[in-house]
């Protein structure tokens, strides 16, 4: 089982280029190293991450054994319309890890406030 | 600049021998041996590629220029098995002119690449962190493809040292 | 001088040396068996932050991407988790996290049942085996890691306070002992390095103090989660010495001694280090 974790920012406006962060809990091993026992692991990586959104891949990343473990990735978005993020990485053994959350953009003209 | 040949080679060398010196007062085996060696940071064997054959599984005959992406990589890493890197790619990401796809190739990994993205104008920007592996001081490339199909790229060195105690998990 | 004279000499000179190193040697390990002589001044404590990379100090600030975070998310998972026979989880009988506040600042620590000293992931390990009479995570196991995270950060910020009195006052002489003998082929001893050094480089790393405050730590060189006994058997093999089974006794004698050495500094987790 493993978690992930998205962080995105408090407030969308609709326009808005914004910075999405998605920590990934994944050991990536590379098949070079061994484990306490001496027991060279299996190599096991994601070999692909993609963000669904409204029915669109928006970001795809394909990592390999040079990614470093529990992957950390930062891309941006352009804010269109609220809809809901998916998540979707398949890794060596075929695990398939999915993550959703709710995007909420609000529209451009009904913010008043500065955007941040 | 890297390290001069003699310097990498006395390293290595003496890496080596405290290895294998370690590895007969333990009283390990030829074959465990050779593992723990194979661990150690081999300076002079792991071969660091040519430039032109870094890039080749991607770019075929398409101009590639330098320039146009502000790439951040620490000077010495911490650690190999993680070191932070973040890159941009000056584009516009319209319909006409954006990124579709980052290449971030290792000089000296047993795996060349270490991460491909695909990006498109829903983006917004060609902007990026990850944290890769580097298994040993190296330069780092990022080679961007543009949607008009030509290609730039940036470079920065990155001098990973082995941990001052060698580790055996 | 002559051949036979000469020889003479020589010996002489040697037996006064070798008389003289050893009953210094006697007479350096005698006040440590003696006194609780602090090393490194209280207020002179710092930890393991103070002597890594700005990237470490990056990665372990980071709210959202520390990478010890994911371990205590599955941690807090794990509380609330039931298990075993007696169908219970950790929250059943300890209620909220917050009951466990000071708990990793006391360890280790004498199991009254049965006499032996437990550090944290050993209490765990127990109460999982029978209490909740569930089946046993392995030392480091995630499972346990992550729980044993998890509870530590009950403690976060807390300044450590352990006991060395009665039943304990063995273990922390024993433990103390190891810290100040030379050992491994490399013929060191803890102390040189971490309380006569740091801050010096060896290589491109800073010798540290060698604390235990923020243990169970990520360690980027395992690219996971790493307890404080993983980390002394490490400083073993550091020194090229033969090292201890898992749950070896020396372990929780050395985790009691640094607790000690440590006292006042402040529990830090999740923390990232090289």
């Amino acid at each position: 089982m493993t978690t992930a974790r998205l962080q995105l920012p408090a407030r969308i406006v609709e326009g808005d280029v914004f910075k999405l962060r998605l920590l990934v809990q994944h050991p990536m091993d590379s098949g070079f190293l061994r484990d306490l026992e001496g027991v060279l692991v299996k190599r096991n990586v994601i070999r692909h991450l993609q963000c669904i959104f409204h029915d669109k891949e928006v970001f795809r990343v394909e990592p390999t054994t040079g990614t470093s473990a529990n992957p950390l990735f930062e891309f941006y978005l352009r804010a269109t319309k609220s809809g809901e993020l998916y998540f979707r990485w398949v890794d060596d053994k075929g695990y398939i890890g999915e993550l959703r959350q709710k995007l909420v953009i609000e529209p451009a003209n009904q913010s008043k406030a500065p955007k941040p | 600049m890297l390290f001069s040949l003699s310097r990498r080679d006395c390293l290595s060398r003496f890496l080596k021998a405290s290895v294998g010196v370690w590895g007969m007062g333990s009283g390990m085996s030829h074959a465990q041996d050779m593992s723990v060696l194979g661990r150690v940071q081999d300076m002079t064997d792991a071969r660091l590629r040519q430039f032109d054959e870094m890039i080749a599984p991607y770019v075929v005959r398409q101009p590639v220029k330098q320039g146009g992406i502000t790439l951040s990589l620490p000077m010495l890493a911490d650690n190999g098995h993680l070191v932070p890197l973040s890159l941009k790619v000056d584009s516009p990401m319209t319909e006409e002119s954006h990124v579709t796809h980052i290449y971030v190739i290792s000089q000296r990994n047993p795996v060349p690449l270490m991460a491909m993205f695909v990006l498109g104008p829903w983006n917004g920007r060609a902007e990026l962190s990850m944290r890769v592996r580097l298994s040993g001081t190296q330069m780092v490339v990022v080679l961007a493809r543009m949607s008009d199909g030509t290609f730039r790229y940036e470079t920065q060195e990155v001098v990973v040292t082995e941990a001052a105690c060698i580790d055996n998990g | 001088m002559s051949g036979p004279k000469l020889c003479l000499w020589g010996l002489s000179r040697c037996l006064i040396y070798f008389l003289l190193l050893n009953v210094f040697g006697l007479l350096f390990h005698l006040p440590m068996a003696a006194a609780q002589q602090r090393l490194i001044a209280l207020d002179k404590l710092q930890s393991g932050l103070a002597f890594t990379g700005p990237e470490i100090l990056d990665l372990q600030g980071d709210d959202f991407a520390n990478p010890g975070l994911p371990f205590l998310e599955k941690g807090a998972k794990l509380w609330n988790q039931v298990s075993g026979k007696n169908d219970k989880s950790c929250q059943s009988c300890h209620g909220e996290l917050k009951s466990m506040k000071g708990a990793a600042t006391r360890y280790p620590a004498i199991d009254k049942a049965s006499g032996h000293l437990f550090n944290l992931e050993d209490r765990i390990r127990h109460c999982r085996q029978k209490r909740q009479k569930a089946a046993e995570w392995p030392l480091e196991s995630e499972e346990l890691l992550s729980i044993t995270l998890y509870v530590t950060s009950a403690s976060n910020g807390m300044p450590i306070k352990v006991s060395i009195d009665g039943k304990a006052q063995s273990h922390f002489e024993a433990g103390q002992k190891i810290f100040t003998t030379r050992q491994g082929q490399m013929n060191l001893a803890c102390t040189q390095c971490h309380d006569q050094r740091y801050g010096i480089k060896l290589f491109t790393d800073k010798l540290s103090q060698g604390q235990p405050n923020a243990y169970p730590a990520y360690r980027i060189e395992w690219q996971r989660l790493a307890s404080l006994e993983r980390r002394l058997r490490f400083c073993y093999t550091g020194v090229k010495a033969e090292i201890p089974a898992w749950g070896h006794e020396d372990m929780r004698d050395i985790s009691l001694y640094l607790m000690w050495r440590a006292q006042g500094l402040k529990i830090e987790v999740p923390s990232v280090r090289k």
